[in-house]
């Protein structure tokens, strides 16, 4: 009988025997996705631009057309296949935040719209929302004094 | 042009999300997390505006832009109201992708159930 | 009596009989290679429920029912039930038991929970307390995906060491009878923690536990690897698999020839995208129930080490930091 594995022993046996993940061709993906759905936002943006609203404006609507679109991809159970491909892909643009709020809501309803949906809407979602507007009130503090 | 630069620039900030994910076994939620908070950083040090005016859609579209809305709102406010903009700037400036948010979200879910992989 | 053998087992000494199995799955594994050796294949994961969780009792209550039925019995024949699930408080057998209208050990073992039942009911039979045992363990797919992850529709990746859950339930009826197969001897597992941290990775977390298990086993019988025609490890997958053999092969056991995996044999790697191998309670328990069952009532195999695979976890002991420990129950099943 050998002796036992230690710990660390065992630690790198599992980093030997467990695959990386194709790192490569998910970031291709990745670029692709993540690159058109800026480019739909692009679209979207000069579209408003052409009717005349500012550039601020412009920006708002189009984070709300691919928030909604985002969220009723969501809802025909077709942006999980996406993100499936895409990886980050479709997660870091503002289509992802959409989806990370409305896929617990829609998994949660069976617990009830008030402690199911309710409460648990924001449990990806909540932490971007608390930490950004921490930050956010770090940077207008620093700012407040410092202008 | 602007389509070009709005899909490299778009695509390459979420390579570089993929690589975290990939590399250090992050949750998406985490990224998330990570990405508006270096956004709100980066807004606040005015150089993250810079990347908006050069890739538009491309840099304002990734959560990078969410933060960088909060960071430029608070700042507005502050300008504005002076203190009290401190504590309303953030979330007014990112109330419109919020709102949009939660109210598809609860219609979602008054028409869909969830669906298997 | 049974007789208490070495360390951590026990040899029975009455004919404890797999009378019968049932095996009920969702669609994923009925489109996999084991297909043709399930009872029932789902059309909809749903069951004809409103929920997950809700659906995989439904699986669980049918399942039993049809092994019940394949024995030619009642419910009311039966003088116990001893199953388990992944869910919290054990919800999903709970509520697929409660029609049964039987006496209910409601156990958990995470993934490795029909080694548990299969153990604890040949226990009963053999202690002379108990007619029919019904031992049984459920799994579904989206209920802990739900509970365990992320909500269904939540668009990420899954890593390459991801195992899949499978759906579905595994059943089998132990009664003290003269008819093949029989649970000759049990090796009952210690919790095992090598410190894996990674939720993802759940064959590297089980397999120090399974290697222990079978190490025991061997030890505890004075048995060499060839003494079984099969040795079948649960849930740990293809990475599992690999560091299971190397474990063992510094202890100086090799089982590579005859060791297979249940979370390898049920899904097709390449063509249904489940990464690492299936996993869950069901993965372990409707492959025996299925497939391992019907070799050995066929006499194409007739000596079998069952050994489901559990990693014992909770969401809130992750978050916490805590490791992921794991369990393997060997179950030495005979013609």
């Amino acid at each position: 009988m050998g002796k036992e594995v230690t710990k660390e022993e065992y630690g790198n046996m599992v980093k030997k025997a467990s695959p990386d993940s194709p790192i490569f061709l998910n970031c291709i993906r990745a670029f692709l996705v993540g690159g058109l759905i800026c480019c739909i936002g692009q679209l979207i943006t000069n579209v408003c631009n052409v009717f005349g609203l500012s550039t601020e404006d412009s920006g708002t609507y189009t984070s709300i057309i691919l928030v909604a679109v985002a969220s009723l991809l969501t809802g025909l159970g077709l942006y999980s296949k996406l993100g499936k491909f895409a990886g980050a892909g479709s997660v870091v643009p503002i289509t992802g935040f959409s989806n990370s709020v409305t896929a617990p809501a829609i998994e949660f309803k069976k617990e009830g719209f008030i402690l199911g949906l309710g409460a648990k809407i924001f449990i990806v979602a909540g932490p971007v929302i608390l930490y950004g507007v921490l930050t956010s009130i770090v940077v207008g503090l620093i700012y407040y004094f410092v202008r | 042009m602007d389509y070009v630069k709005a899909f490299c620039v778009g695509g390459l900030i979420c390579v570089l999300g993929q690589i975290l994910i990939d590399k250090t076994k992050l949750t998406s939620a985490r990224i998330l997390v990570l990405f508006v908070v270096s956004g709100c950083v980066l807004g606040g040090l005015g150089w993250y505006q810079k990347l908006v005016e050069f890739a538009g859609a491309g840099a304002s579209v990734p959560l990078f832009g969410f933060g960088n809305t909060l960071a430029r709102g608070v700042m507005r406010e502050v300008d504005k109201a002076g203190f009290l903009g401190v504590i309303t700037g953030g979330l007014k400036a990112a109330s419109g992708g919020i709102t949009a948010a939660i109210v598809s979200a609860f219609v979602m879910a008054c028409f869909f159930n969830p669906k298997e992989k | 009596m049974a007789k208490h053998m070495g360390k951590q087992s026990m040899e029975f000494e009455k004919d404890i009989s797999i009378i019968s199995t049932a095996s009920t799955v969702g669609t994923k594994e009925g489109q996999g290679p084991l297909k043709e050796y399930f009872d029932s294949i789902l059309t909809d994961n749903l069951a004809g429920q409103d929920s997950w969780e809700k659906a995989e009792s439904k699986i669980a209550s049918d399942n039993l029912k049809l092994a019940i039925n394949k024995a030619g019995l009642n419910p009311s024949d039966i003088s116990y039930v001893v199953t388990g699930d992944l869910l919290n408080q054990c919800c999903g057998s709970v509520f697929g038991v409660r029609s049964l209208n039987i006496p209910f050990f409601g156990i958990f073992g995470a993934c490795s929970t029909m080694g548990e039942s299969m153990s604890l009911g040949a226990v009963l039979l053999e202690s002379g307390g108990a007619k029919y045992v019904l031992c049984g363990a459920s799994s579904h797919f989206a209920s802990a995906e739900k509970q365990f992850r992320f909500p269904m529709d939540l668009g990420t990746q899954r890593t390459p060491t991801a195992t899949w859950t499978v759906t579905g339930d595994g059943a089998a009826l132990l009664a003290v009878k003269n008819e093949h197969p029989y649970i000759r001897r049990i090796t009952t597992g210690k919790i095992i923690d090598l410190g894996i941290t990674d939720a993802n990775n759940m064959g590297a977390a089980m397999a120090p536990a399974a290697a222990d298990a079978i190490y025991q086993h061997f030890c505890d019988f004075g048995f060499k690897p060839d003494y079984y025609d099969v040795i079948a490890t649960g849930d740990l997958g293809y990475v599992g698999q690999k560091l299971l053999i190397e474990l063992l092969n510094k202890k100086g056991i090799d089982i590579s020839k005859n060791h297979i995996d249940c979370g390898i044999e049920i899904f097709d790697r390449e063509l249904q995208d489940t990464h690492c191998g299936g996993s869950g309670c069901a993965c372990s328990a409707v492959t025996f129930a299925g497939m391992l069952y019907n070799k050995l009532r066929h006499k194409s195999i007739n000596k079998v080490l069952f050994v489901p695979t559990g990693a014992l976890m909770s969401p809130t002991s992750v978050q916490q930091g805590e490791s992921i420990a794991g369990i393997a129950h060997c179950v030495g099943i005979e013609n």
